[in-house]
């Protein structure tokens, strides 16, 4: 052999070795080896059927003033779309817009009085009242704009009718020239948010055990949850400057609005940032390595950023991925970020979504300070 | 009477199907400094964890400073120091941060923890080093304010899993005499080791192996009541002696030291030289054979071993 092969055989044998040590370690960690099967796994099954992006079955409610067959019709051919369902009925134009700033649903259907007679003018036949701010959401009820009333005209009214009219009379709330910036950006808190708060706390407990400080302080009159309240505070301010950044820059580069009042926006954010850190803190008492707790973090994250809302609106999803989504803290602080922003909504309205986070804090934090044992047994 | 400071009766602690410490009973005076000598892995560390109340024994009793342990371990916290074999004090934050975090998490008195934190500067000779990062630190000054920390709320009861292993010789002479100041004060100290010169400065020893205590008193009774009789034996071919020997019965260890060989024989052969010169005539013949005063290294062997694999 010349001497080059022999070098290239030596050197592949190196790389041969370290090939089979590797391999020897992953294998003997467990839990990274069984991320390496189940990330793949399980977020593939999750997002093959969670990511739709055609939205069906929008929460929708009725404001009928005709009270006439005709209302029932429209309706019953509107279910039939498949696009909207309608879950409400209100008496007034004004009740439906509050549910709408409430996020309870996503739009409303005006039926105006003179109903019959607005089939056969050049008049749109009836008002979608339609929450804006997420732009998919939006341009679904829109697509129903022109679509043609043919069960209502081909029975009483044929002949009159005019095609090149609208149906409907279509009014924008809160993003009028639907841009998706205004959508994505209040969303981007949440994402950004979750990426940080998580990954913060999920390495710190782990960090101390790792370093030999925790050998340590388990030995001092620390109290667990002193520990864990005393390690979460402090990202706090980190996550409420993240928030500022991402909030003013849109506002000044992307023009986002902040309809809501600030001190509504403050304290949804302090109780997200906090469910964020306790659930960085649940995971750094699971996990026994740093590797461990950012395989962990971004389980966590990538269903974030997909199921909470952020990418594709919630109603698009089948029920299990909705079941999924609403136990993630991210999906009820977006829902609550941009109902406060773009919807000018209060936590009055909004108050489910902040029990929610509030009550994930205080149980995760006892969860997170019972499983954090001051003994090493 | 002199009070009992640590109080063990029985205890065992199983890891799985592994006996880490395994049927222990100590009685350490306060006020003394008491040693565990044994070899890695022989349940030193188990065992102070246990006394700390860090782990929950599998079986017996723990009595600390007249408290009963592990039910009363948060009470103990407060009256013990505790000192780890690794470092784990924080090495990004300074000399100083260490001790002001630690007198916070004591609950030192604000006013009294600055004269406090002087005082230990002071005593543990870091007064110059004060803002360096606990990182940045040699070995021989990280235990220092690794016991300073240990020691600021001025424990009753010190424990010290082997502060020295990662020290020079001078630093550890200068750590035990900190260690005597501190008895001096009435501080009643539990320390762990392997080094034999350590181990013989303590006033009471318990020699430990695969979990079991092979024997324990002060250092000076152990060495006289060792059951067994030194001869040194000079000569080359040490090496080749030493198997031959080794294979005998009745002598429990050979070892070499520099020039010598330093043989332990059982104490009932009545006259060790003359019997080890007619046992092994012809390898013995123009050796220098010397009778000497047992070490407590050959306590050590003659106790231990037999776990040994």
């Amino acid at each position: 052999m010349s001497s080059a092969a022999i070098s290239i055989h030596n050197s592949l044998q190196r790389i041969y070795a370290i090939m089979v040590k590797e391999l020897r370690q992953l294998s003997r960690d467990r839990p990274t080896f069984g991320m390496i099967v189940m990330i793949p796994l399980i977020q593939l099954l999750l997002f093959g059927f969670a990511i739709n992006t055609n939205v069906r079955n929008l929460p929708v409610a009725l404001v009928d003033q005709s009270n006439s067959e005709i209302t029932r019709t429209l309706v019953a051919d509107l279910t039939a779309s498949q696009v909207v369902n309608f879950i409400q009925q209100y008496p007034t134009p004004a009740e439906a817009a509050n549910a709408l700033t409430r996020g309870e649903i996503r739009a409303a259907l005006i039926i105006p009085k003179d109903i019959a007679q607005r089939l056969n003018d050049e008049r749109p036949t009836a008002q979608w009242l339609i929450d804006g701010s997420d732009t998919m959401v939006g341009n679904a009820i829109f697509a129903l704009k022109n679509m043609p009333l043919t069960t209502l005209n081909s029975r009483a009214l044929a002949g009159n009718y005019n095609s090149t009219k609208s149906t409907f009379e279509m009014t924008l709330f809160y993003n009028p020239e639907r841009r998706s910036a205004i959508n994505i950006v209040p969303g981007l808190v949440g994402i950004i948010l979750t990426m940080t708060m998580v990954l913060f706390t999920s390495a710190a407990l782990v960090r101390e055990r790792e370093r030999g400080n925790l050998e340590l302080l388990i030995t001092t009159p620390v109290k667990p949850m002193e520990l864990m309240v005393g390690k979460i505070v402090p990202y706090v301010f980190v996550g409420l400057i993240q928030m500022a950044i991402i909030l003013g820059l849109g506002h000044l580069i992307f023009d986002v609005p902040i309809n809501g009042r600030l001190d509504q926006l403050l304290l949804a954010a302090l109780v997200f940032i906090s469910a964020s850190l306790t659930l960085g803190m649940l995971i750094s008492t699971i996990a026994k390595t740093q590797l461990q707790a950012m395989q962990l973090t971004v389980f966590l994250l990538i269903p974030s950023i997909l199921l909470s809302g952020f990418m594709f609106p919630y109603e698009g999803m089948p029920k299990l991925a909705q079941w999924i989504a609403e136990a993630l803290p991210a999906t009820h602080f977006i829902r609550l970020i941009r109902g406060i922003i773009l919807r000018a909504g209060t936590l009055m309205d909004l108050w489910p979504d902040l029990l929610w986070l509030a009550s994930f804090t205080v149980i995760g934090l006892l969860v997170a300070a019972k499983r954090f044992k001051k003994r090493l047994d | 009477m002199t009070t009992i400071a640590i109080e063990t009766q029985g205890l065992t602690h199983r890891f799985g199907d592994f006996t880490a410490v395994d049927n222990l009973s100590l009685s350490i005076p306060e006020k003394t400094i008491y040693g565990f000598l044994g070899p890695n892995g022989c349940g030193k560390s188990t065992s102070m964890r246990l006394i700390t109340g860090l782990l929950t024994p599998t079986s017996g009793k723990i009595r600390v400073l007249g408290m009963d342990i592990p039910t009363q371990t948060e009470e103990l916290r407060l009256r013990i120091g505790y000192m780890t074999q690794k470092f784990s004090l924080y090495e990004d934050l300074s000399v100083i941060e260490n001790l002001r975090f630690i007198a916070q998490i004591y609950n030192l008195d604000p006013r009294l923890s600055k004269l406090r934190i002087n005082e230990q500067l002071a005593a543990y000779e870091l007064n110059e080093r004060s803002s360096r990062l606990a990182g940045s630190l040699s070995g021989g000054q990280r235990q220092r304010l690794a016991l300073a920390c240990a020691t600021l709320h001025k424990p009753e009861l010190l424990i010290l899993d082997e502060p020295t292993s990662a020290v020079d010789p001078e630093n550890r002479r200068d750590f035990w005499e900190k260690l005597f100041d501190l008895c001096d004060q009435g501080t009643t100290i539990l320390v762990s080791t392997h080094y034999m010169d350590e181990a013989e400065r303590c006033h009471g020893i318990a020699i430990l192996e695969s979990g079991v205590k092979r024997a324990d008193g002060s250092p000076t009774q152990l060495m006289k009541d060792l059951g067994a009789q030194v001869i040194e034996i000079g000569g080359d071919n040490l090496r080749q002696l030493k198997q031959q020997l080794i294979a005998h019965a009745d002598i429990i260890s050979a070892a070499q030291q520099g020039t010598h060989l330093r043989v332990l024989i059982k104490e009932n052969i009545a006259q060790p030289q003359a019997w080890l010169q007619q046992t092994f005539v012809e390898t013995m013949q123009g050796r220098d054979l010397t009778l000497v005063r047992p070490s407590l290294e050959d306590v050590f062997v003659h106790c231990t071993g037999e776990g040994r694999q």
